[in-house]
């Protein structure tokens, strides 16, 4: 059943991006362009979502365990270290130069656009070439 | 500053779904959205592998439905500057990685229970790539 779970947010998520229009990489240079031509839309996006996650991840906190798994799952990491801020800011850059982060990125497959598919391969190699000289948090 | 192509009645209608979506995860399978975390693991861990590639299908299938059934022609603007586009990715990539999430997992996931650490990442991925932005409209 977990794995039908994990199907089924992952669709809900991507329809999400697509309404937002998040999945659109000029809407959220949009949002970026704080100094130029202002597009608020990302923060109703990020306010939408916490609006519902935020109260009831507090609620599901305190059930003893989740439906289909043996328990929650989840980072309790608190440091806030150098790691945080440089990966956070290499991450920002990335961000700021095209528009696209890994959720709307892997969504954007469905377009198959061969310029947000050549972005995705590069995060993927990305991904591995953190864990190959394990820096990652 | 100029505000414009500003949406916010689909923004937050789209973002209550993203929030829904996080919320089925944690509720059903105890764990928290960070796309980036999901995909990498899908390159470089064994545990929850399956899952993790179902969730990322999701993510496809969600738009191709969208389209199907609003019978709605998604379109997107993105830069068509290769070099640009690879060194984006990989830096999105490597990034996410070392700070251990993105605007999922730090921004909406942390955020959403109050993480310290997470607040602080948003808060700082936000401001360099609004200053990204910022110098690029000078090149």
């Amino acid at each position: 059943m977990n794995k039908l779970v994990s199907l089924i947010s992952g669709i809900i998520f991507g329809i999400g991006l697509v309404i937002s229009e998040m999945i659109n990489p000029e809407k959220v240079l949009g949002f970026l362009d704080l100094f130029g031509n202002w597009d608020p839309s990302l923060a109703f996006v990020m306010i939408g979502a916490l609006i519902v996650s935020s109260p009831l991840f507090h609620i599901i906190k305190k059930k003893e365990k989740p439906i289909f798994a043996e328990n929650f799952n989840y980072s309790n990491n608190k440091s806030i270290n150098n790691k945080l801020i440089l990966g956070s800011a290499i991450f920002g850059a990335g961000w700021g130069l095209i528009g696209l982060c890994p959720g709307p990125a892997i969504s954007s497959i469905a377009l198959l656009d061969i310029h947000s598919i050549t972005f995705v391969i590069a995060m993927f190699v990305g991904f591995y070439l953190v864990k190959l000289i394990n820096l990652d948090n | 500053m100029n505000i414009v192509n500003f949406t916010p009645v689909t923004a937050t209608l789209g973002g209550i779904l993203i929030g829904l979506a996080v919320v089925i995860f944690f509720l059903f399978n105890g764990r928290l959205v960070g796309i980036s975390g999901i995909a990498a693991n899908t390159l470089t861990n064994k545990e929850n592998r399956f899952d993790n590639i179902l969730f990322l299908l999701g993510l496809v299938i969600g738009p191709i439905l969208y389209s199907q059934f609003a019978n709605n022609d998604i379109k997107i603007t993105i830069s068509n500057s290769f070099i640009l586009l690879i060194i984006a990715g990989l830096l999105v990539g490597i990034g996410t990685r070392i700070s251990g999430g993105c605007t999922s997992g730090h921004g909406i996931c942390g955020c959403g229970r109050f993480s310290l650490r997470s607040i602080v990442a948003t808060i700082t991925f936000m401001i360099v790539g609004i200053l990204t932005v910022l110098v690029k409209s000078f090149i």
